[in-house]
């Protein structure tokens, strides 16, 4: 258990793309993020992952920061790509509409179409990491709230979401302070317990977290109450900001990109799939 | 001073009665309060204090639910016709905890929270978050996170974001509360400032009463039991003997001047150390001082804890506690002192083994203890954390004190008899059944300290064990650890309250910017002009009587004075 | 008609505080399960609690941003067709609020089965229906491997909620007080 994990190490660091508001990094983020979701074309999940990694490059993340991320993506990537192998293995075939066998591993056929598919899917995941890595490295938490709102999401539900990252860091303490208080009060929690027990024993850390956190609910939203939350339908937000022309041209950007992914779909492909075979 | 003829806040024949309690809670209130009027509200644990506030700012019965009877008028109008919104336009509250009333991720957002439920520009915000955090000096702080700010600071964030909605009246519970003596004393010095240059209407509920009168109050409204007891000026309270009636801390000088066999009357002006006439009681003091014999024992026993250059941080760049050292005899009561952010909780933290010390070596009799598991540690070390809420895991009393004891598999009849006794002495026999959500803040604290007491440890360290506990309970406390400590228990308190670091531990380590400034008398520590500063402490009024009583060494009259009472509970 | 959709302060506290222990547990407390990259999920339990307590919006909420949150600290963006299964569990599992009696402090039999059946109801729709149809609508992922997936997610977390909300809701109403029952002795 790693409790040291930052939440967000997001950085001080003054970039273009520090400088967008959050209203339109989350905007791009959505955009592009949509485009290599929706596509299966290699090519333009290729040149949105070469776009996303040069913008990583400009908004001056290191590779240190987003090391552990990597290492679980890859993790991830990498079983996706064996179990859905070993489920499916002919589902390209199925897909492209043609079969080219060119080896076998335990009896299974391998197809360039198989192989094809698969690769095209670990891009087509990969790509969506950039992505995310920028907008959570380089948004201020403060401003993800007012973003939400901004592209129309209920003010109530982006105040929880600001809630949610206000008391996390605090939750996380908590939840290893209660896991020691018990263990001082001799509560066996190393692995010499049966399992039931442990089961049993880590409940009663989760408990006290859970009663704690739910007489805390009743303070906060009395202290919200009493400060006029929910009196009326809309809400300003302090952290908001203008919009500057930076602002539009990366709308325009990233809206484009999406426009496009969808076009090379529609009209020159005919199916979301890049089919290279035929 | 100012007095319309028309009260802001009118209770008539008030009654409330929570949803679930068998009795009311409150009982036929009268009261009125007029405008610009500064009032301090005291009373036992668990007489009403915050239910009185809650009824004024709506909470009751917007969030709270029960039965309401008679009248409660606000600037003319029955609150029972408006909604917990146009209150909240009215009068402005900071909550006792200060991390709940802390909502936004920045303060400058929290500032403005207020704000932004109004719907009022971003520009116009910005401007009026400036200017309010200006007036609470925070103005270099808007963009820090609650993590990165003193107790100190989160109280005046508080305050700034109730102040923003310009308010006619504020209401503060319990503002002193885990603020360390600087910081509480600088919390009364803004309040007043505010008080005075905007002319608002103020309420404080507080069980400090020594440290709120450290400026002036118009009236002091004493609550037991839901009744209102008494109503008057400070000068008359601390003449009365309504304070030791309803089990309230009068002021330490007060104490003394009793003490001296002087009668402490309202032509003394006794209700604040600077107006006190002391010329009427210089002699009596001096007298009384010169009659007490010193009694000054040295602990010649060998030491059970030892810290050797003890260094520890938790993110391994900003050190929180520095080269510490010290040692701790067996069988002594020990406090740990000093500023908010000093390091004492981590500090007992390194002793149970919560977080491993980075250097150095903690030694239990001479044996390092580096090897030993925290279950293994907690044979010996019993900690009551700071924050109830998180030791505790059942939702009965009984189960919960008793939970230790079953962990250890002690014998289910024993465990009855054991857990009775101690709740006894925490004063929780009477709530022995209740289920611990339905007690007060002080409550639960007393229900982790008798959980961790049932299991007898050799050292016991108690992180606050006062806060929010009033005088009654309070001394029932501590004279049961005095009882023990002579039994053989090491103690040692990490506490931000002077009176009780001075009444009940002869050692004090005084802790500042995670280095240890000063390891002495408790009597001493509080007579240092420059330990004082510089751990954010506050001189007592003992010493200050000392001086208006021409005695020359100050720090012997603390002293004398805390051997004298020792004496007298000894009796 | 119970106003089971009504919103108040109270909610959206509870659903960013939830979200928040959602979103630690998911990270840190789980139990590998031997079909691949699904686990043991014990957020789920703590989902179905504050969906029983505070409605189907908190309960969505919640379970959404919960998993999102720690999709995106975890592997630098959400998963999102199973980040969307998880609310709608979460706003099923709400279904169970007002409809049985934690808040007056009794949670047994008939209760508990209440519970249980709109739990499982919720895991099933979630895990067996919509994540699969958005893995393949949004991933083009084979359908054998993720509704063999869904199933097995179903399962354990209907086995999560079950064990785990019940238990926690059985704590919780313990902890209510009834009317006029609290005098000293
Ligand atoms: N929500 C509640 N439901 C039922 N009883 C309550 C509730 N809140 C407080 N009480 C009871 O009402 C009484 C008065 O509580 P209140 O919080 O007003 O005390 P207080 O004077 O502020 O005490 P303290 O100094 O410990 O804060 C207590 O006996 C408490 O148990
Ligand atoms: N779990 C933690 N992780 C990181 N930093 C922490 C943690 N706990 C405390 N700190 C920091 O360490 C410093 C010392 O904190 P500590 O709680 O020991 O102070 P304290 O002297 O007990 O203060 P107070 O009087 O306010 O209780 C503070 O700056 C605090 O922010
Ligand atoms: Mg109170
Ligand atoms: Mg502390």
């Amino acid at each position: 258990m790693n409790m040291k994990m930052k939440l967000f190490s997001y950085n001080l660091a003054d970039t273009f793309i520090h400088r967008l508001s959050g209203l339109t990094k989350l905007i791009c983020f959505l955009f592009l993020t949509f485009a290599v979701m929706y596509s299966y074309d290699i090519r333009v999940i290729l040149v949105v992952m070469v776009f996303s990694i040069l913008l990583m490059r400009t908004a001056q993340i290191q590779f240190s920061q987003v090391r552990l991320m990597v290492i679980y993506v890859l993790i991830f990537i990498f079983t996706n790509a064996v179990i859905s192998f070993f489920f499916s293995p002919e589902f390209g075939t199925s897909i492209y509409g043609t079969s080219h066998e060119f080896a076998s591993v335990f009896g299974i056929s391998l197809t360039f179409e198989q192989l094809f598919y698969q690769v095209t899917k670990i891009f087509k995941y990969a790509s969506v990491i950039p992505l995310g890595m920028i907008f959570l490295l380089t948004t201020n938490p403060s401003e993800f709230a007012s973003s939400l709102n901004g592209i129309r999401v209920n003010y109530k539900a982006a105040v929880a979401v600001a809630l949610t990252l206000r008391y996390f860091p605090d939750i996380q303490r908590d939840y290893k302070d209660i896991y020691l208080a018990q263990q001082a009060r001799g509560l066996e929690l190393s692995r010499k317990a049966k399992f039931i027990d442990r089961f049993k024993n880590s409940l009663l850390i989760v408990i006290p977290l859970i009663f704690s956190t739910l007489d805390r609910v009743e303070v906060i939203s009395n202290a919200m109450d009493l400060r006029g939350f929910s009196k009326s339908k809309t809400r300003t937000w302090y952290m908001s900001r203008n919009f500057s022309r930076q602002d539009a041209l990366a709308l325009v950007v990233s809206g484009l990109i999406f426009i496009a992914t969808v076009f090379v779909s529609i009209f020159i492909n005919h199916s979301r799939f890049y089919n290279p075979f035929i | 001073m100012l007095m319309n003829s028309k009260p802001i806040i009118e209770f008539t024949n008030f009654t409330f009665q929570y949803f679930s309690q068998a009795q009311p809670t409150l009982h036929d209130i009268n009261l009125k309060i007029y405008t610009g009027q500064k009032i301090l509200i005291v009373g036992p644990s668990g007489s009403g204090k915050s239910t009185l506030g809650h009824c004024l700012n709506g909470l009751i019965p917007f969030s709270y639910k029960g039965e309401v009877h008679g009248s409660l008028k606000i600037n003319g109008r029955e609150t029972s016709t408006l909604d917990i919104f146009k209150l909240s336009k009215t009068i402005g509250t900071v909550l006792q905890d200060s991390d709940a009333q802390f909502v936004g991720l920045t303060v400058g957002e929290d500032i403005a929270f207020a704000l932004e439920n109004d719907n009022i520009p971003t520009d116009e915000m910005h401007q009026r978050v400036r200017s309010v955090a200006q007036m609470v000096d925070m103005h270099n702080w808007l963009t820090s996170s609650p993590f990165e700010l003193s107790g100190g600071q989160k109280q005046r964030t508080s305050l700034a974001g109730v102040m923003i909605d310009d308010v006619d009246i504020l209401l503060f519970d319990e503002p002193l509360a885990n603020l360390d003596p600087a910081t509480g004393k600088i919390a009364i010095e803004i309040i007043d400032d505010i008080h005075k240059q905007s002319g608002k209407t103020i309420l404080i509920i507080e069980h400090r009463l020594e440290d709120v009168l450290h400026r002036d109050v118009d009236r002091v409204i004493v609550i037991n039991d839901g009744r209102i007891i008494a109503d008057m000026d400070a000068h008359s309270l601390v003449a009365s003997v309504v304070l030791q009636e309803t089990g309230i801390r009068e002021p330490l000088y007060v104490t003394a001047l009793k003490y001296a066999g002087v009668q402490v009357t309202e032509a003394m002006q006794a209700g604040y150390i600077e107006t006190l006439k002391s010329e009427l009681s210089r002699d009596a003091l001096q007298i009384w001082y010169r009659r007490i014999q010193p009694t000054r024992q040295l602990n010649t026993r060998l030491s059970i804890l030892n810290m050797e250059n003890i260094s520890f941080s938790y993110d391994g760049l900003r050190p929180v506690l520095e080269d510490i050292n010290f040692d701790i005899k067996e069988g002594e009561m020990v406090s740990i002192v000093g500023k908010n952010g000093a390091g004492k909780s981590t500090l007992s933290k390194l002793l149970c083994g919560f977080e491993r010390e980075d250097h150095g070596r903690i030694l239990y009799r001479g044996e390092d203890i580096r090897t030993k598991s925290i279950k293994e540690r907690a044979e010996i070390i019993g900690l009551v954390m700071q924050n109830p809420n998180q030791m505790i895991s059942k939702p009965l009393i009984f189960d919960e004190v008793a939970l230790g004891l079953r962990l250890r598999q002690v014998p289910e009849e024993k465990i009855t008899a054991r857990v009775e006794k101690v709740l006894k002495v925490c004063g929780l026999a009477p709530f022995i059944e209740w289920p611990i959500s339905a007690l007060s803040y002080g409550q639960k604290k007393r229900v982790t300290i008798a959980s961790i007491l049932v299991l007898d440890p050799k050292i016991l360290i108690l992180d606050e064990p006062t806060a929010g506990q009033d005088y009654r309970h309070y001394t029932e406390i501590m004279e049961f650890l005095v009882e023990i400590n002579k039994l053989g228990v090491t103690i040692i308190l990490i506490t931000h309250d002077m009176h009780l670091m001075l009444e009940y531990t002869p050692r004090a380590i005084v802790l500042a910017d995670g280095r240890k400034i000063a390891d002495t008398t408790a009597a001493e520590v509080l007579t240092d002009a420059k330990v004082i500063v510089e751990a954010n402490l506050k001189e007592t009024s003992l010493f200050a009587l000392s001086q208006m009583a021409d005695v020359e060494d100050g720090t012997q009259f603390v002293q004398s004075f805390i051997d004298y009472e020792r004496r007298l509970k000894n009796r | 008609m119970r106003d089971i959709f009504k919103v108040n302060t109270k909610t959206i506290v509870a659903t960013g505080l939830g979200a928040a222990i959602f979103t630690l547990l998911f990270m840190y407390v789980k139990v590998p399960s031997p079909v691949p990259e699904t686990s043991f999920q014990t957020a789920y339990g703590v989902s179905a609690l504050f969906a029983t307590l505070f409605g189907p919006i908190a309960g969505a909420l919640i379970s959404f941003i919960g998993h999102a949150l720690s999709d995106a600290i975890q592997y630098g963006s959400p998963w999102w067709s199973w980040v969307i299964a998880s609310g709608v569990s979460g706003f099923i599992f709400g279904f169970a609020f007002k409809r049985t009696k934690v808040e007056e402090g009794e949670f047994k039999g008939k209760d508990i089965i209440t519970f249980n059946i709109i739990q499982v109801i919720g895991n099933v729709i979630a895990w067996v229906v919509i994540a699969p149809l958005l893995d393949i609508l949004i991933y083009q992922e084979p359908a054998n491997l993720v509704f063999t997936q869904g199933i097995t997610a179903a399962i354990m977390n209907s086995v999560s909620a079950g064990v785990i909300g019940t238990l926690l809701l059985v704590a919780y109403a313990a902890t209510r007080t009834k009317k006029g029952s609290l005098s000293m002795k």
